[in-house]
């Protein structure tokens, strides 16, 4: 094994060098950018044999990547921020017309105020749409998640679209050593993707996208639902048989020192790295706390989350993104979906610097919840 | 010219009786043939020929949303490239609401880019699927219900947006207007648009008895009276080379077609004449 | 059941449609008078006039443009 050197964006581009696109129509947009750019180089120096396409906007990169994955070929593009916002109605055909599309988000805010800055509130607010999400914590796990996403999404008992999502900036622009599998091992995890539901072919003329009554959509709506469900099955197995080719094993959830833990912080993305940090102090002072990083947000991974957290006595959820009136989102799925007390946190909206500070500001709260979601690291009035 | 037989649009489908939609998609297709991929808008053709689990297509087609078929087809377009399948024809059927309005940045991208397909905007001058409201194609006097003539107004004010010079100034090999009521015409122009290497454009009028406001019977006359007017030009610009391709030997009376559709019936005399000289301002330009 | 991305693989299934019910009006084409223009095959919004100038009533709406648009008036609406 050697180990390169890379941003996130890089290892996310070598992994879409391995599963060999047909079709790439991708949008520049900051901090997806250099996504776009070296996926362009690698098909310019014939590195990826692809049709690389141009597009005028967000919504015609995914509308193009549908209209190609119709013919039956895998397609990948890659979003941030508004550009994910502007493909909003298209992200909800793609899953509806059941195409294993797979999309590299670059996470950012969204706008007003414009921020080009780190926060998840772009992929969050597509939690709705019927695509998979997986928030991954480094690049080797971009680049990982990636190529499993691939053999997730074109099972023919899942055929839903991926999003894997980096924190922008903070993963995207930032360098660690990355493991990149070799060409012949990702042929034999990942085979070629031959569907059965969707192919645009004179041999065999099908329609897709048609026009249902409602005799019809409420089943075609839960279908999707029931792939859904189906999809918790398949992750667990490809996660299994990656683990078995590749020798990194990925799961729902990755538990931190959190077995024999009082009290339990839940985070997704990078920011895991920090508390990770926060939480190896803590224990040497001897607290007993300890991290839950959801990974897989989407198919929503109940009982991993609800086991991984139910011993412990204070449970802490960090979100970084903020639904009206209600507080974060993680924080609410996790609250309706168990029984448990938990505390509710926002923080580095915006791209707002998260300081160990902060952690241990939440780890204090979480010992004494308010009814309330706290905004962590917000300024005091003037 | 012979007249292709076989039909790729099967009938049972959901159109109005007397529609002008379904005459000019029967047509291309016949010129395109079974090797061919057809992609629409949302708008009423994807609706009548599509209600689930019935489809009148029998070639492969694909409708995602209202402003993206052009996006769309690029995909499918550079799909098929990508697998060797060069030969295979991807047409796009959009409404005049779905090219000229919402539809107008992903189709300017498409041709832009260079695709090599075949955009066919059939254009019934408004959003007929939703009851006839004004488009940027809606020609000057129409009244629709966003645009009703009232006390106030004469109804549309603007003239029709020009999208075959819009996509004539895109450089594409292959831009034309055509009629459903001039067949020979049309179908010859999609054959073009079929052979050229790249991105064909063709505006197709296509009246509408719901929403112009005519008897079902009228279609193709109401096509007919707007091109013997001078109402609308058949011509076609291939390699950046202006042709008209249909001269009336007597240009008619614009008021002979406008007085045959409900939706010009309450137009005074004034805006009857304006519309004349408009007309015939750009038919003694182009000779006609 | 609905299919896999309500996706329809039988092509030109809208026949099991039959649209000759919304007829009011019914076109009569006398092959007597008929000159093989094909005016009224190619204009047919249903598609259901062929080469033979046989009519299929099982989809024809009875627009009448087959009749209007006969140049010898080959074809008459009767009402149904």
């Amino acid at each position: 094994m050697v180990l390169k050197v890379m941003s996130s964006n890089q290892a996310i581009a070598e992994a879409v060098k391995l599963v060999k696109p047909k079709v790439i129509p991708v949008y520049p947009i900051t901090p997806q950018t250099t996504i776009s750019e070296y996926l362009a180089k690698y098909v310019a120096d014939g590195d990826i044999d692809a049709e690389y396409i141009r597009v005028e906007s967000e919504h015609s990169a995914i509308s193009a990547c549908l209209g190609a994955s119709g013919t039956g070929v895998r397609v990948f593009t890659a979003t941030s921020s508004q550009g994910l916002a502007l493909m909003h109605e298209i992200l909800f055909a793609a899953a509806g017309l059941r195409a294993p599309i797979v999309m590299a988000d670059a996470n950012r805010a969204l706008s007003a105020p414009l921020s080009i800055w780190n926060d998840q509130q772009d992929s969050i607010s597509e939690r709705d749409s019927g695509w998979m999400q997986i928030y991954a914590e480094n690049g080797q796990e971009a680049l990982d998640s990636v190529l499993m996403s691939y053999k997730i999404s074109e099972n023919k008992e899942v055929l839903l679209p991926t999003m894997v999502c980096v924190d922008g900036f903070i993963l995207t622009h930032t360098v660690d050593p990355v493991d990149v599998p070799e060409e012949e091992e990702v042929d034999k995890f990942l085979p070629d993707y031959n569907p059965e539901h969707a192919y645009l072919d004179p041999k065999r003329p099908m329609s897709i996208g048609t026009f249902t009554d409602p005799d019809y959509y409420m089943e075609a709506r839960h279908d999707m639902e029931v792939a859904m469900e189906k999809a918790k099955t398949v992750i667990s197995n490809v996660s299994q048989e990656f683990a078995d080719t590749f020798g990194r094993k990925y799961d729902f959830i990755e538990k931190y020192r959190s077995e024999d833990a009082d009290t339990i912080i839940i985070a997704m993305g990078s920011i895991c790295s920090t508390i990770k940090d926060v939480i190896d102090e803590l224990r040497e002072e001897g607290e007993k706390v300890g991290l839950v990083r959801v990974r897989v947000f989407r198919p929503f991974p109940v009982e991993e989350i609800y086991d991984a957290i139910k011993g412990a006595s204070n449970v802490g959820v960090i979100d970084k993104n903020f639904s009206f009136s209600i507080g974060g989102v993680l924080h609410n799925n996790i609250k309706s979906m168990m029984d448990v007390n938990a505390a509710g946190f926002i923080i580095g909206l915006g791209g707002r610097d998260i300081k160990p500070s902060h952690i241990k500001e939440v780890v204090e709260k979480t010992k004494n919840p308010s009814n309330k979601p706290l905004w962590i690291g917000l300024k005091e009035e003037q | 010219m012979e007249l292709p037989e076989k039909e790729f649009l099967a009938p049972g489908h959901r159109a109005c009786a007397g529609c002008g939609a379904t005459i000019g998609v029967r047509l291309a297709l016949k010129m395109l043939g079974e090797n061919t991929v057809a992609v629409s808008a949302t708008g009423c053709l994807e609706v009548i020929t599509t209600p689930y689990p019935e489809t009148a297509w029998e070639i492969p087609w694909m409708h995602v949303a209202f402003e993206n078929a052009a996006a769309v087809a690029s995909g499918v377009e550079s799909a098929l490239k990508a697998q060797g399948k060069t030969d295979t024809n991807v047409v796009v059927f959009g409404g005049d609401g779905g090219t000229a309005d919402i539809g107008l940045q992903a189709l300017s991208g498409a041709m832009e880019r260079g695709h090599n397909l075949i955009y066919i905007c059939y254009d019934n001058e408004a959003y007929m699927n939703t009851g006839i409201q004004r488009s940027g194609a809606t020609p000057y006097g129409a009244s629709t219900t966003t645009s009703p003539h009232g006390k106030e107004s004469f109804g549309e004010d603007k003239p029709k947006k020009n999208m075959p010079m819009i996509m004539a100034a895109h450089g594409i090999p292959y831009v034309a207007t055509a009629s459903i009521s001039y067949p020979e015409d049309f179908m010859k122009k999609v054959k073009k648009a079929a052979e050229v290497d790249g991105p064909a454009y063709i505006h197709l009028q296509q009246p509408c008895t719901t929403g112009w406001g005519y008897s079902p019977a009228k279609t193709i006359e109401l096509g007919r009276l707007a091109v013997e007017t001078g109402s609308w030009i058949l011509y076609e610009i291939e390699d950046g080379e202006f042709k008209v391709t249909y001269r009336p030997v007597q240009r008619k009376m614009v008021s002979e077609y406008l007085n045959a559709q409900k939706r010009f019936k309450h137009l005074s005399d004034l805006e009857k004449e304006k519309i004349q000289s408009h007309v015939d301002a750009i038919c003694v330009e182009l000779k006609i | 059941m609905v299919t896999i991305g309500a996706a329809v693989k039988e092509p030109g299934s809208t026949r099991k449609n039959k649209t000759g019910s919304w007829r009011t009006f019914k076109p009569i084409l006398e092959k007597e008078t008929c000159i093989d223009c094909e005016n009224c095959v190619m204009f047919c919004p249903e598609g259901c006039i062929d080469k033979n100038y046989d009519i299929d009533y099982d989809y024809c709406k009875g627009c009448g443009i087959c009749a209007e648009e006969c140049p010898v008036k080959a074809i008459k609406m009767e009402r149904e």
